[in-house]
């Protein structure tokens, strides 16, 4: 398949490990890199990739899986408004397998609630079309990759007039938890992989404070073998050449500087940011979206009521923890015991993204 | 087993709104519409001796049984739509169970066949899934013995379940059997995978995504019958149905003293398949197929065994994929294209399209 199978060129990956290796060999201290995004992650596994880097090199897995840190409480109401008779939620995947407090959405679907999975937020619209006497919910969980397409999708449904979809808005944006981050100095961080199709979408410049204020070096990132391998040889020459910082984009091949004009035009017409709360980070400021006044009549959260259960966590999961690099899965006593993809007790078991479901499926 | 005739549901006679003929109730309630059905459907399509007879159940008089073994099997069939690109529900209801038998290395002989229909199905669609399973079944030169039809209320099922059972002989000379399975040992595959799972799901239209891709669904037993003459180093083989290739191969490794070890650079699969995947965020090695069938060789039958396999229809892109490996035990390891390895586990949940 062109323009996948030259990155995933063996050749090319041995060749960038060796001259990783010339670097780094006489470096004394170890190198910690995060990759802020969960599909990094999974490529990374996948691949096999970490046999070959060199052993001063550690990778932490960070935040950047929408479906993880997607707190329970987001869930439990995403469950209530599954329960209402008139509703019918619209989801990604993802989301149907995740614990809430009690439940999960996959359960409420198998006791004959309506909860319907798509690929894209469009399809969401047709089903409210196709459902006038239903109230449609579009779970939006998601980084600023998906916002666009759902602000979209949000102005075609009130250009059509169409009434009764909804979006309950659980959005996060990216730079403000990598700040979190960096200011907690736990764990510490050497450099930043940054995730590359929301970097599609926002551009380099938003990470531009993280090398300016914080000094940790960020590269841009594509998805494939061998686009990580040179993201994790620039952030090494970065840090080993002790130049001062910068943001680099090793995926130019989708990555501009400036971003997508048009997509962040949309988003800022629909969204506006707020505080927002991440599992395991706590509340972020400025860190969420919430959908404009110009467009409340599809705002869920204020147009359909609902009654919550009270949130309750898993006391023994330690997703919280893994999503801030702090500890692995490995650390996790129910991991591969309790907790597995089948019956997942937090949500980094679910997502295709997420760092414990990539240790179970290729981390033995 | 009782042939076509079971009283379960109260004869209710349904007038259908449209000018299009329905199965009612009353087809299923042993009355005169269900011998109607019977004699202008099933006897017509699949008529046979044995099933002519319409007994209470098939009887085979003479087995060619001396210095062979039965092999006996049953499988039921759901899937939506009912008709996809390279096949229908007829036809995987058909080959799913010969290819049971087949990889056990068996020739099929005899199938059941038996109909569970939601109220109110059209007529046209069962008769085009009877014919394609008389079709598939005539062309693999199994008779369908015995039958059953059943009709429930309206929404207590999904349109049509099947389900068939079969029966098949094996030579008791050939020794198919995971015990024989030994480090060094070949793995093939007859070509690429995960066509039948993608298909079926362009197919539903769940997903705005159209695709050129058809089921693999197909009878592999004639393919096998090939390999089985010509060999009697084949130690083991499994078709990757449900789950796919890399939960095949874990259910070989499962409680072995073996592991196993895939090049994913030798795994067959077609671009159409690998683009699709990318967009969707699958994996092909989960996805099912429904004409692949791994077998496993004694490294000196490696070549003659591939050479047959290529010159079938159902094998021209076979393919070593892997071998057979002492440690680690009761693992399948990927070595993947950029040459690193990682753990090909068993499929734990269904795979869903994913956000990012």
């Amino acid at each position: 398949m062109r323009y996948i199978d030259e990155y995933r060129d063996r050749g090319i990956t041995q060749k960038l490990i060796k001259k990783m290796l010339n670097i780094v060999s006489d470096y004394s201290s170890p190198i910690v890199l995060m990759e802020v995004c969960g599909t990094h992650t999974m490529s990374i596994f996948r691949s096999g990739l970490r046999n070959y880097l060199p052993d001063n090199i550690r990778l932490i897995s960070g935040p950047g899986c929408p479906v993880c840190v997607t707190p329970n409480s987001y869930l439990d109401k995403a469950i209530a408004y599954a329960r209402k008779d008139d509703v019918i939620i619209v989801t990604f995947g993802d989301m149907i397998r995740v614990p809430g407090s009690s439940s999960n959405l996959e359960k409420e679907k198998s006791t004959g609630r309506q909860v319907r999975v798509v690929y894209s937020c469009l399809d969401a619209l047709s089903i409210a079309q196709d459902n006038p006497d239903k109230k449609v919910i579009f779970l939006g969980v998601g980084f600023e990759t998906t916002v666009p397409t759902l602000a979209a999708t949000i102005k075609i449904a009130k250009e059509k007039k169409i009434r009764n979809f909804f979006v309950f808005s659980g959005h996060k944006v990216i730079p403000p938890a990598m700040q979190a981050l960096v200011k907690e100095r736990s764990p510490h961080i050497d450099g930043f992989i940054c995730p590359g199709h929301v970097s599609t979408i926002i551009g380099s410049k938003p990470y531009e404070f993280i090398v300016r204020d914080y000094h940790v070096p960020c590269v841009i990132a594509g998805f494939e073998p061998v686009d990580v391998t040179q993201a994790i040889f620039m952030l090494a020459q970065q840090i080993v050449e002790k130049k001062s910082p910068v943001v680099e984009i090793q995926y130019s091949r989708s990555v501009k500087e400036e971003g997508n004009r048009k997509a962040l035009d949309l988003m800022e017409e629909v969204f506006e940011s707020e505080d927002s709360n991440w599992r395991g980070l706590g509340i972020i400021p400025e860190s969420g979206l919430k959908i404009k006044q110009a467009f409340s009549d599809f705002d869920a959260e204020l147009s359909i009521e609902v009654e919550v259960e009270m949130t309750k966590e898993d006391k023994g999961c330690i997703c919280g923890a893994i999503l801030r690099g702090i500890k692995t899965p490995l650390d996790c006593v129910l991991f591969k015991k309790q907790c597995r993809p089948e019956n997942p007790i937090g949500a980094c078991m679910v997502s295709s993204e997420g760092t414990c479901a990539a240790y179970f499926k290729y981390g033995k | 087993m009782l042939v076509w005739f079971h009283q379960r549901v109260p004869a209710l006679l349904i007038l259908s709104m449209e000018n299009k003929e329905k199965i009612l109730l009353a087809h299923g309630s042993g009355g005169s519409l269900m011998h109607d059905l019977i004699e202008k459907l099933f006897k017509k399509s699949f008529g046979n001796e044995i099933l002519n007879e319409l007994s209470d159940s098939a009887l085979i008089k003479s087995l060619p049984a001396e210095g062979h073994d039965l092999c006996f099997t049953t499988d039921s069939y759901t899937v939506s739509p009912l008709f996809f690109p390279g096949g229908d529900i007829g036809k995987l209801a058909v080959c799913g169970t010969i290819n049971d038998l087949a990889v056990m290395g068996a020739q099929p002989l005899y199938l059941s066949c038996a109909f569970l229909i939601e109220e109110g199905l059209d007529y046209d669609i069962l008769e085009r899934l009877t014919k394609s399973i008389a079709q598939t079944a005539r062309q693999e030169k199994v008779k369908i013995a015995t039958g059953d039809f059943k009709v429930v209320e309206k929404n207590n099922l999904d349109k049509l379940f099947i389900n068939t059972s079969g029966i098949g002989i094996r030579h008791a000379g050939v020794k198919i059997h995971k015990e024989t399975i030994a480090p060094g040992d070949k793995i093939i595959i007859n070509g690429s995978i995960g066509e039948h799972g993608l298909a079926i799901l362009a197919a539903r239209g769940d997903f705005d995504f159209q695709s050129t891709i058809n089921s693999d669904c197909a009878s592999l037993s004639g393919m096998i019958a090939k390999i089985i003459q010509v060999s009697r180093g084949i130690k083991f083989m499994r078709d990757p149905t449900r789950g796919g290739l890399a939960t095949t191969l874990n259910e070989i490794v499962l409680g072995s003293n073996f592991g196993i070890r895939i090049f994913e650079n030798n795994i067959p699969i077609k671009e159409e398949v690998r683009a699709a995947c990318e967009i969707l965020g699958f994996d092909p090695l989960y996805i099912a197929n429904e004409g692949k069938v791994v077998v496993i060789v004694a490294e000196k039958d490696v070549e003659v065994i591939l050479d047959v396999m290529r010159r079938d229809a159902l094998g021209g892109e076979s393919q070593i994929i892997g071998k057979v490996v002492k440690e680690p035990k009761q693992k399948v390891l990927l070595q993947t294209r950029i040459a690193g390895t990682r753990i090909l586990d068993m499929l734990t949940a269904e795979q869903f399209p994913r956000i990012c």
